[in-house]
Order: structure tokens, then sequence, then C-alpha cells
């Protein structure tokens, strides 16, 4: 028991990892602390202020419960009058600056901002007092696969710090001051001219409406697969819609990727259902394609092979179709053409 | 492949992704990791975090230099060299791994006399690096243990790419890198089932799981399991079907899932003899530039419409799952070559569905015999899985080598020059490279968002280069090589060294291709697509 620490949340005994946050060790056992910074992928900042908990001991204190590591015996309450005091009032200060349609909102029942709401409770007369911010902010749209909409921006930083401690490229930070301060690009410049490498990673991560997808469809389920581009061979879940793929979501018990993707395995899946996929079998007749169908295609191939069995032939196989794709054009070129010409693009 | 297949019995990654985050330093050599392999490269990053040193060489300077405790700019085509001077310092210092030398490998004093040729001031004329630097590196990948090795088409897309992966397999044996977890040398294969196309004997001169058609044993067992006579003659690699489509010795072309008018080396060559052959069969997703040199073509289902498993880079066999119905009426490829072996009357092609092709993968492929799509419903598998209950393999040659002997092989090399020269006419060498934001062309070239980040080919060329030719940014050049000609926007960059130019394969309008050399290596048969004498001309 070396590695564990025994503490104690609002009453309830908790068993805690060494080296783990009070907040963690809350959650995991299902004890909910309000907090929007927080990502359990990243290094904890303590931006939002919303995970306040009080300490009790010789100086009872009020802590911020991601920065705290836990101690044995350790006895922390999550609500003291002062705490909800303190957490009503950054609540207060976050939803007066959003944009609170939420039924237009890509987010909206997903969204962290509405569930520290919801929990903390707001007071609509209280709100009244404060002022709003007077002009709306300018969405950037800039991103053929994304948008950035400030006015539903909390300033948690997680994209930040995605860009910064998952993909190491530092394509956004703070910018500006004050009522003013938002996330961009160096320079002020749009998602589109910035460093970005559009992997998608801090939208997975943003824990309101702020980054969304374009054009984002509600998948019905989801299936899980292997991206089919490069050889990392990372697990993703299909996001299926009717006959359509509609969004990827990276898997995170995939060992390959741990659920990372980047901007090909993420949003390169409109290939599939592209306008232009081959949706018949085409013979050359005279020069052009005529649409035919299976019979008459397999008919006409099989003739010929036949003709050509033996070192006459040769097939191409393909990389990117399966294992069980390529075993079966092998065993058809070696046992049915009875030659080895059979290679494909792993030299290329 | 071929080179490391010979000195240590597999060609494939011989660790898992997972563990370059326990390298205590990596090298990567022709590989932009980033661009090719982003999630590696995320790997790579989150090594050099916790404390790895990251050593990259590589003619360009890429994204992932910026990381890099040293950045070894070698000349294009001089990789054996740059290696073999890293070997020699790690043996004059006295820092190789000598009992890892005597007992896990053979051949070694060949390799020491070979490296005789290799001192520094000879390699540091050859490669241009200078022999600080080459010291610097050597020192680290042979102190800083577990030390692996991460390469990619930039070591094998050369007239001597076996060379060059052969350097970097003697540079493991050397330290002992090798057999151990995050000690390895990893090619990181392209495609997303090239491993897995591999494993299955896409092949010419092998059957599934390695097994050579040229062995009589090897055929019986396959004219057992598959109840025909078998030939005993390797057959034609890639290029060389080409050719002999090109001559009329091949009447009939089954092409599958690949754009080799877009992706081949000499792609102008590559397009004569498509037009030439007889009979072509393509089988795609798209109506592509190969396509349509087609006599027929068959449309097969995406990854999303068709289960299977892709095995990826660090051979982890996947399942793939069935997403949506076929669009249109297209077909999975099984189905459609099942469908042409039962017309030319074949018995074994009546398979259910794709498990059943596994069970028959399982039954023949000793790395798969593990393998089941019941297992593979629970997590996945790493070949070498033998058995039912074998947990699969993370990491290779824990006991002992692939080889004929278990050991593994040490190589003595020379210096060979690149395949193409540069002359008065071609002053400079054109290498090939890669796109974060397209795979190839055929499918990223279909999806809006990836053309709006990455709408055309760019010439990457150094500023030097390009005032001496009064070449401004962004203006449109023409290039041409031995074999073609193509116009392309220029790109003013110092990312490529002075006197090398840069140009990706994405895009049609702009087929790169056109100019490379389809020069093959001896040993592997792959082009050398990474230098390539060109002349830039203002338009």
């Amino acid at each position: 028991m070396a590695d564990k620490v025994q503490l104690t949340i609002n009453g309830l005994s908790v068993t805690a990892d060494k080296g783990m946050t009070i907040l963690e060790a809350a959650l995991r056992k299902g004890i909910y602390i309000p907090h929007l910074c927080h990502h359990r992928d990243l290094d904890p900042v303590g931006a939002c202020r919303l995970c306040l908990v009080e300490i009790a001991g010789k100086w009872t204190k009020i802590a911020i419960s991601c920065k705290t590591e836990v101690t044995e015996g350790m006895v922390v309450r999550t609500e003291t009058p002062e705490i909800n005091e303190m957490r009503q009032v950054a609540v207060e200060l976050l939803i007066a600056d959003h944009d609170t349609d939420c039924l237009k909102c890509a987010r909206n029942t997903q969204c962290q901002l509405q569930r520290v709401a919801d929990h903390v409770g707001v007071d609509t007369e209280r709100l009244a007092r404060l002022r709003e911010r007077e002009e709306k902010q300018p969405i950037d749209d800039s991103n053929p696969f994304f948008n950035f909409d400030p006015n539903r921006c909390v300033l948690c930083g997680i994209c930040v710090r995605t860009c910064d401690e998952i993909l190491n490229i530092h394509a956004i930070d703070f910018a500006f001051r004050g009522l003013k301060t938002k996330i961009a690009g160096f320079g002020d410049k749009s998602r589109l001219e910035a460093d970005c490498e559009s992997c998608g990673e801090c939208i997975v991560r943003c824990p309101v409406g702020a980054l969304t997808e374009k054009d984002y469809k509600k998948p019905t389920h989801y299936v899980k697969s292997v991206c089919s581009f490069c050889g990392c061979g990372c697990g993703m879940r299909l996001g299926v819609r009717h006959d359509q793929i509609v969004s990827v979501k990276g898997d995170i018990s995939s060992p390959a990727n741990r659920g990372r993707l980047c901007v090909k395995g993420r949003y390169g899946f409109r290939f599939v259902n592209s306008d232009e996929r081959l949706t018949s079998p085409l013979i050359k007749k005279d020069g052009k394609f005529v649409e035919a169908d299976w019979d008459e295609a397999l008919d006409l191939v099989a003739d010929n092979f036949s003709k050509n069995k033996g070192e006459k032939f040769a097939a191409i196989a393909s990389a990117k179709a399966t294992t069980e794709d390529n075993y079966v054009l092998q065993k058809f070129t070696r046992a049915v053409m009875g030659t080895n010409n059979i290679d494909h693009c792993a030299r290329l | 492949m071929a080179g490391l297949a010979t000195s240590l019995g597999s060609g494939a990654m011989t660790n898992a992704i997972d563990e370059l985050g326990g390298a205590a330093s990596i090298l990567a050599i022709g590989t932009n990791t980033t661009a090719t392999h982003p999630i590696i490269a995320l790997k790579v990053k989150d090594a050099v975090k916790s404390g790895a040193k990251l050593i990259v060489a590589n003619p360009k300077e890429i994204d992932l230099c910026q990381f890099a405790d040293v950045f070894l700019r070698h000349k294009p085509g001089t990789d054996v060299p740059l290696l073999m001077g890293m070997s020699k310092v790690i043996l004059d210092e006295g820092l190789e791994d000598k009992d890892f030398i005597a007992s896990r490998c053979e051949d070694f004093d060949a390799f020491k006399e070979s490296l005789a040729a290799f001192d520094l001031d000879t390699v540091e004329k050859i490669t241009g690096v200078p022999q600080d630097k080459i010291v610097e590196a050597a020192k680290i990948y042979a102190e800083q243990s577990p030390a692996s090795i991460i390469y990619c088409m930039g070591i094998t897309q050369h007239v001597h790419g076996t060379d060059n992966v052969l350097a970097i397999s003697n540079l493991a044996l050397l330290t002992g890198n090798l057999g151990k977890e995050s000690a390895g040398v990893n090619p990181l294969r392209g495609q997303n089932n090239v491993q897995g196309a591999c494993d299955m004997g896409s092949l010419p001169n092998v059957y599934p799981g390695y097994q050579a058609v040229t062995v009589p044993d090897n055929k019986a067992k396959f004219e057992k399991a598959w109840g025909v006579e078998l030939s005993d003659q390797a057959g034609l690699t890639h290029t060389r079907i080409f050719d002999a489509c090109h001559d009329g010795n091949i009447k009939s072309l089954y092409l599958v899932g690949e754009n080799p008018v877009l992706s081949e080396a000499d792609a102008g060559h590559a397009t004569d003899c498509l037009k030439k052959t007889d009979f072509l069969v393509v089988q795609d997703i798209f109506l592509n530039e190969t396509a349509e040199l087609a006599d027929v073509v068959l449309p097969a289902t995406t990854f999303a419409e068709k289960d299977g498993t892709f095995t990826n880079t660090e051979r982890r066999v996947q399942r793939v799952r069935k997403a949506i119905e076929p669009v249109g009426n297209s077909k999975p490829d099984w189905w459609i070559t099942c469908e042409l072996a039962k017309r030319l009357e074949a018995k074994g092609f009546d398979f259910e569905g794709p498990e059943a092709i596994m069970d028959e993968i399982a039954s023949v492929t000793p790395s798969y015999s593990g393998i089941s799509y019941a297992r593979l419903e629970k997590g996945t598998l790493q070949w070498p899985c033998p058995a039912d209950d074998h947990p699969g393999t993370p990491f290779l040659h824990g006991e002992k080598f692939g080889t004929d002997t278990g050991k593994g092989k040490f190589k003595p090399l020379e210096y060979r020059k690149p395949g193409e020269d540069i002359d008065s006419e071609y002053p400079l060498i054109l290498t090939t490279d890669r796109s974060l934001y397209h795979y190839h062309s055929t499918m990223t070239r279909r999806v809006y968002g990836l053309n709006v980040l990455d709408k055309e080919e760019l010439l990457n060329i150094h500023p030097q280069d390009a005032s001496g030719l009064g070449v401004e940014d962004g203006q449109m050049v023409k290039v041409a090589s031995r074999r073609g000609v193509v116009e392309v926007k220029a790109k003013v960059t110092d990312n490529c060294p002075e006197g090398t130019v840069s140009m990706t394969f994405h895009f049609s309008e702009t087929p790169t291709n056109l100019l490379t050399c389809c020069e093959l290596d001896p040993v592997s048969s792959t082009p050398g697509t990474k230098v390539c004498a060109v002349r830039v001309e203002n338009l």
C-alpha cells in the first residue's frame, strides 16, 4: 500500500494513488468538483479557479484541487459557504461573457460550462447586475475543418496547452489583455495562417463550444476501425449516420496512437463518401468507358485471364487493401494464374 | 526490407511504437516523421521531453530538427559514409558492445576492415557534415542506451538503399542496440497495410510469412494447402513487371489500388508501359489517372465498407470493421478476386468472408498462426504470434536473430555514388518528400479541406540557388531532368541545402515523378527517387 494514500473527501473515505491531485482522486471516486481548465492529458494550471476545496488542518485553508496533491489523512470538503460564494462569482463572470444560445451550439449537452452552471446554480437576477459585452467578437472560420468562436470561449487554455504539451507546435496562445483576451495565432493570425497543423486535438479537448468541427453532424453510432492512410495504424472510431461516415474520433484504447490522430486521420475520411467514387464496373468500348454489370465485367476479365496464364500474367497488389484482400490476390496469382509475378508498392 | 532480412532475419520494425517513449536516444535518419508518420513523431517528441537525446540526419532541415540535440545535414545519397563514419568513431573510441558482438553477431572482422575507408576526413568530405558533429552523434548513440533508430524512404529509395539499411543494422549490432525493449532498428512503413501486404506474400519471391518460393519444402507445403501445382520460379518485381508489359512479355495486368502514373519513379515510362499492356484491369475506388488507361475498371470498396485487418508498421494486426454499406455497386477486393477465381474454375476461393480468410492465413503463415478474429475482438496482436495462447511479440530478436545461423550479421560496405550525377546541364539534386496533408494522391486530393491546407506543388529551393537563377518566391519555374519536364511554383526556403531542391508527388497537375530516376537498387529493386539531377529555369 506504499503507493496508496488514504484521505477523506466530504466525509467519504477515499483511496488515491500517490501523486494524484485531490481533483483526480475525487473524480475517480465519483465526487464532482466543478472544473473547466483541468484535462487528464495535460499538466494542471489552476486557471479557472472553480475547483476550490477546503483542506482541514491546523490552519484550515482553501486550495485549488487540480494542483494540490493528496496526502495521507487529508480531510477535504468540496463545498463550504465561502467556497460556494467564490465559485458562484467565478461562474457568473464566465456566463456573463458567454454566448448562451445553447441550442445552436454543437457542444450542447456535452458542455462543461453547462455542467458547472447546473451544479452551482444560476441566479438570473444576480446575473443581470453584470454588464454584457456590447459587441460579439468575430468567429474565426478560416480553417477548412473547424471554427473558433471566441464568444463561446472560457479562456481555460486547454487548446493552448494541448498544442504545447502534446503537439509541441505552439501554434496558438493567449493574446491581448483584460476583457480583450483571446486565443489566437502568433500576431493575432487566424487559425489558417498560424502554424496550426489542423490535427484537431484541441477541438476534441475544448470543454465548451468554442472550437467545433465544421459541418458537424452527430453520428448515430460509432464503429471501431483503423486509419487507412499511413503505417502508424491509428485506432479510430468511425462516426456513422445513415450511409455516411460523418465524423472520426481517436480510439483511446489503441496502443498505436492512444487516441491521438493527425489531420488526415481525423478529417481525411471524406473521400469515402466522395461523389467521385466508382460505383459500377466499367468496360472500355471504342476508347470510352461504358458501365457494365458485375457478371459482364467479371466474365470479360476471366476470359482474358484464362488465355494468359503463367508468365504472361502479373498482378500488382495494394498496400491500401486489407491483409485478407492481399492473401486472396497472391493466392489467385500463384494458384490460379500459375505465376509468382505479384508485387506491390513496398519499394515506392 | 531486403537489407534487414539478410542482416537480422526480418525486415520489419524491431520494436513497438510505444517503446520509442522509453529510448534514451533516438536516431531519425531519412524520415520526415512529423509529415509522414505524425503520430510516431508525437512519440519521439514525448521521448525528448522525458530526456531522450535526439539525432536527426537529413539533407533537409525538417520540423523534427527543432527537437534535436544534433542535426547531421548530410548530402543526399551519402548515408552509408555517414553511418559507417559513426560506426568507426564508436569502434575507435572503444564504445562498442563487445559482449553482444561476441555472443550474438558474426562477420564482425570483415565489417571492421571495411570501416578503414571511412576515416573522418573522408566522411566529412563526402557527406558535408562537420567531423565534430559526427563524433558527437556517434557518442550519443553508443552511450545513451537503449537507442532506437527510425528510418523511412529517405534511406531505402536509393540505388544503394540496401547498403543504407545494412549500414543502419551494422550500427545497431555494434552497440548491442537490438533484441531489447526500446532498442532497435525501425523502418517506418509508408502505407497503412504495406506490412500486411508483405506478410501475405504480395511479393514475387515469397509465400505468406516470407517463405521463399524457391525452397522446395515451401512449395510443397503450399501445393498441399492449395491443392494445385505451383511455380518454383520467383516472379518479377514491380518495376520489372512494368518493363515486361512494355516489352509485350506480360499480356494481362491486374492492378489493384495503386496509381503508378503518379507514384512510380520515371512515371512517363510507367505510363508508356501501361499503355502498351494488352489487357489492363484496374481495381480501385476512384477513376484515377491509372484507371483511365484500363480496359476494365472494377469498383472496390474503401476500408470503411468492409471487414478485415491491417498490420501496421510495428507488426500490429488490427481489425478493420465495416461501418457502412458499400457505396454504389462497389465490392470488397477479396470478393472480386474470389469471383474471378471461381470463373476460372479454381477451388479454394469460396470464403464466407474475411474471418474465414484469416483462418486460412493462420494455417499457412507461422507468424500469424495464433491470430484469429476471436482474439482480435479482445485487442490487437503483434506478430510473430505463433500459437493461440501466444501474447504476440512487441520487440524482435530477444533470444536470437531470424537469420539462418540465429546471429546478427555484420556487413562490410563501401561507398557507392548516387545513381545520378549532377553536371553542368543538370546542376541540382532533386529529392522527393511528402506533405502532412496528403497521402499520395487518390484519396486526399478528393478531400476539400486538405486541398485548402495544401493546394499545390511547390519546389523548395535555397535562397542562394534561387537568386543565382533569378527565381523569386512564388513564381512559376520549369524543372527538367534527363527524363521529363514539369512546371511548378517556387518556394524559396533554407529548409533545403544549397544545391538540393525538393518536391512532393501528390499533385497530378505537377507530376513530379516524370522527373525522377528509376535506376534500381540491385538487391531490393527499389528505385532511387531520392536523388535525381535536375535543372531549374526561370519561365
